[in-house]
């Protein structure tokens, strides 16, 4: 199969990678750029674990062409801390257990972040829908509503 | 297989129309990618529209919206004009999938995919909205109702594809509403759904109605008989049950797990009467 040059900005810097026409966003994120942070939980949009950002869109990255990446800014967990320096997201869900096995969490962290930048302060009726496509078989979703809410107050409050 | 982000919809339209073996369209790819993935279709080609200009704009026109076929939930979501003047449209179209698929997803491929169950096409159908589609021999403007042929079939020719949806003008004193049918709230496919259309008379009854029903025959219904039925009336209770009765009478659903042809009839009724509803309180506050 022939493969296809694809020139991109992930994470705020510039990215070169090649794939084949049929390989999706997520498997080259993953597997040509080590970017191992977004999770392949079914492969069909449907769990959220690959949940990502093209051009400030949420997205699920196991439903995009690594081709259509094109000129597009992509934004991924491994992008959300600063260096050493989590986000108050990622802090709030460690200081309050909002996850267990981990597999679910990138994706959550990414959705959320995309909700708190279009609405600062979500009820959590609009939080739980915002999220209803980032499945989590671990802690019953009330620890991540909970987290999500305390840095969304942080964040309000920044 | 091979890619092509085309640039334009004629080159779109000839790398469809000149090839031999399978190829799809890629617009928000929400059904494509799922379908390749589980080996259900095997695309030699796939043409991407996304980058043909215009494909991604919602445009005033004549008094209603014109609707790139790239256009997302999100994006249609997010324009007031449309909402304020197609909720039903907006309502249906935005019930499918996750945020994360209303990033990606468009009504022109929900409409092309052809599931008897899409959410977009009801409220398309009630809207009396209209498909342009360009292929080998020009374009031409097509009603929603006739694009689908089957389940996972359209009436499109080889090399026709939509570039976009129309919808249409209307008074002030009117509204649209979309419900479906499914066990829980999100996520899942409808088993029963209803798109209503209406415009109100300047003493408050139905000037106009259109009916369309989902998930309850091979391709979504448009209920005729139900529409007239309301037309003249102020939807009290006796004319909504005759309503449901107009809609139960056309549908020939299938039995599966997620419901049986009783309970998908019995179903679309009750959803057309209280989407009518929707529909007329929504028309009567703007007035």
């Amino acid at each position: 199969m022939k493969t296809i040059q694809v020139s991109t900005t992930i994470n705020g810097d510039p990215a070169e990678f090649i794939c084949t026409p049929d390989e999706t966003l997520l498997d080259v994120l993953r597997n040509r750029l080590g970017l191992t942070g977004s999770k392949e939980g079914c492969g069909t949009g449907d769990c959220g674990a690959c949940s990502v950002t093209v051009n400030g869109r949420l997205v699920c990255s196991c439903l995009v062409l690594g081709a259509e990446a094109e000129g597009a800014e992509i934004s991924t967990i491994e992008g959300m801390a600063e260096g050493e320096t989590l986000h108050p997201l990622q802090r709030a869900f460690i200081e309050h257990a909002a996850l267990q096995c981990g597999v679910c969490t990138p994706g959550i962290l990414v959705a959320a972040k995309s909700l708190l930048e279009k609405n600062p302060d979500p009820t959590d009726e609009e939080l739980r829908y915002w999220l209803a496509g980032n499945l989590c078989r671990c802690t019953g979703y009330d620890k991540i509503i909970r987290a999500v809410q305390v840095a969304a107050a942080e964040m309000r409050g920044a | 297989m091979q890619y092509v982000a085309a640039k334009t919809a004629d080159e779109a339209v000839a790398l469809l129309a000149g090839h031999s073996g399978t190829a799809r369209v890629l617009a928000g790819g929400t059904d494509l990618l799922v379908q390749m993935k589980s080996g259900m279709v095997e695309p030699d080609l796939v043409v991407d529209i996304k980058r043909i200009a215009g494909m991604r704009d919602i445009t005033p026109e004549a008094g209603g919206f014109r609707v790139g076929a790239a256009v997302s939930g999100a994006e249609l979501g997010e324009h007031a004009g449309v909402c304020a003047m197609w909720p039903g449209v907006v309502e249906g179209f935005n019930l499918i999938g996750s945020t994360q698929v209303q990033g990606r997803a468009t009504m022109a491929g929900n409409l092309c995919n052809a599931s008897p169950a899409g959410d977009a096409v009801p409220s398309l159908v009630a809207a009396a909205a209209v498909a342009r589609v360009q292929g080998p021999n020009g374009t031409r403007d097509v009603p929603i109702r006739d694009i689908p042929a089957g389940p996972g079939r359209t009436t499109l020719s080889k090399g026709e594809i939509v570039t976009s949806i129309f919808l249409p003008a209307r008074p002030a004193r009117a509204a649209d509403a979309y419900l479906r049918f499914i066990p829980r709230t999100e996520m899942d496919i409808a088993v029963a759904s209803a798109g209503v259309s209406l415009v109100l008379a300047a003493d408050g009854t139905v000037e106009s109605a259109r009916v369309a029903l989902g998930a309850v025959a091979p391709t979504v219904l448009l209920a005729e008989e139900a529409g007239k039925v309301i037309t003249g009336t102020r939807l009290d209770d006796e004319t909504l049950a005759r309503m449901a009765a107009a809609c139960e009478a056309i549908c020939k659903p299938i039995d599966d797990k997620r419901g049986t042809i009783e309970f998908r009839t019995r179903t679309a009724g009750v959803m057309a009467k209280r989407a009518a509803r929707i529909a007329y309180d929504r028309a009567g506050a703007k007035a």
